[in-house]
């Protein structure tokens, strides 16, 4: 299988702030979810990347490329959606088409003004006036107008109503049909990535707990719910994680069919993305 | 052509998607030699990722019921009758499996299993 993406030990120390060793692969035409906490490094990783670090070790090749190498072309074939609005306020959508059409050989003016149309944008308001979600879906309409192959977007959902998400989703949906394309994408809006990533990389405090296929993840963990008495017969080994709440202890099971065969009683559920964040974060090393 | 996926029944999404797909080509909904929708359109559709729909395919394929050409598509095998006997039979085979291990644990002897199978079996009718 081919890589879009290819990063490995990437570190890079800060005064109060470490990403360490981080390594993970994207393949070619597949989604992958990067999830984590606020400050967990995700936008730190989505930067070296994007090659806006300074001096950070560790290697990082774009199409089987070394991005710190100066080749312009790469960029053509990258779209981006950052955190924050990189566009001076002061423009309206129209301005913007006249810059990216210098910036972008590829810049396809149509593509553009059709991603404007289905997400509503006014063409004559100074961008200051338009709310969060319109912002966010300004920047997603640019960042695939020229016909990237890798998109990078950085909580491209922040700020969306439930049904903006699932247009945004949607628009994410058509363009992987096309088997050369391949997203990274970092949300902490879990939800959202279930039904879209093939792939999950989680980080926490700067590291890679976990990387993935969603479905391995899904399919194979399980949350267990059981009070102390069955909590008690139920060896170390056999979970990842503990959470005691006031009334019940919460599990973590990295195979909830071996688990289920081993402890028949007890009763295991169906885990959600969040589950596994939260008690990955949350709970207890035994 | 309908596809129901459950996000909470706890069974694996490609696993469902295999399934519905196996009973629609054993009643000939899916008939043979019909191209099936591409492991990205599909995924699109229901809503799933790629990977999931590309196990479910893989999965049908293993088990006789799909069949891939290369750079053509995904095509509704010929089928033998006989497979999609043959494969309940073992599932079958398995859940028998399952309740003579727990008579052995338990110490009830093979007489009173058939016993209640027969009951069981009549009672069905």
């Amino acid at each position: 299988m081919k890589l879009a993406l290819e990063i490995k030990n990437l570190s890079k120390k800060y005064q109060d702030f470490e990403l360490k060793n981080i390594s993970f692969n994207l393949p070619q035409g597949m989604i992958m979810g990067l999830i984590g906490e606020n400050g967990a490094g995700k936008t730190t990783t989505i930067k070296a990347i994007l090659n806006l670090l300074t001096k950070y070790s560790g290697e990082i090749k774009i199409f089987g490329k070394l991005n710190k190498n100066e080749d312009e072309t790469v960029k053509e074939d990258i779209g981006v959606v950052l955190d924050d609005m990189f566009f001076p306020e002061i423009l309206n959508v129209k301005d913007i088409n006249y810059i990216m059409k210098d910036i972008y050989k590829n810049w396809d003016e149509n593509l553009y003004n059709k991603y404007l149309n289905d997400f509503k944008l006014p063409l004559n308001k100074q961008i200051k006036t338009f709310s969060k979600g319109m912002k966010k879906k300004l920047e997603i309409a640019v960042s695939l107008s020229h016909h990237p192959k890798l998109l990078i977007l950085d909580e491209p959902t922040a700020g969306l109503d439930p049904i903006a998400r699932s247009e945004v989703i949607d628009i994410f949906r058509d363009f992987i049909q096309n088997e050369e394309c391949s997203i990274l994408i970092s949300s902490h809006i879990t939800t959202d990535l279930e039904h879209i990533a093939d792939y999950i990389t989680f980080i926490n405090n700067g590291e890679v707990v976990l990387s993935k296929t969603s479905d391995e993840l899904l399919n194979n963990y399980g949350i267990v719910k059981c009070r102390k008495e069955e909590f008690n017969q139920i060896e170390e080994k056999d979970y990842v994680k503990m959470r005691k709440t006031k009334y019940e202890y919460e599990l973590l099971v990295e195979n909830k069919k071996v688990f289920k065969k081993k402890y028949p009683k007890i009763l295991v559920e169906q885990v959600s993305l969040e589950d596994i964040m939260v008690l990955m974060i949350k709970g207890e090393v035994k | 052509m309908d596809i129901i996926i459950s996000n909470k029944s706890g069974i694996p999404i490609y696993e469902q998607i295999k399934e519905q797909f196996k009973s629609k080509i054993i009643t000939n909904e899916l008939k043979e030699g019909e191209l099936l929708p591409s492991i990205r359109s599909l995924a699109k559709d229901l809503r799933c990722s790629v990977i999931t729909t590309k196990n479910a395919y893989e999965e049908l394929e293993k088990e006789g019921f799909v069949v891939t050409i290369p750079s053509k598509g995904i095509y509704v095998s010929k089928i033998n009758k006989n497979i999609a006997r043959e494969e309940q039979l073992n599932k079958i085979e398995d859940l028998l499996e399952q309740a003579i291990n727990l008579a052995k644990i338990n110490n009830i002897d093979k007489e009173e299993i058939i016993n209640i199978l027969n009951i069981l079996y009549e009672e069905d009718l």
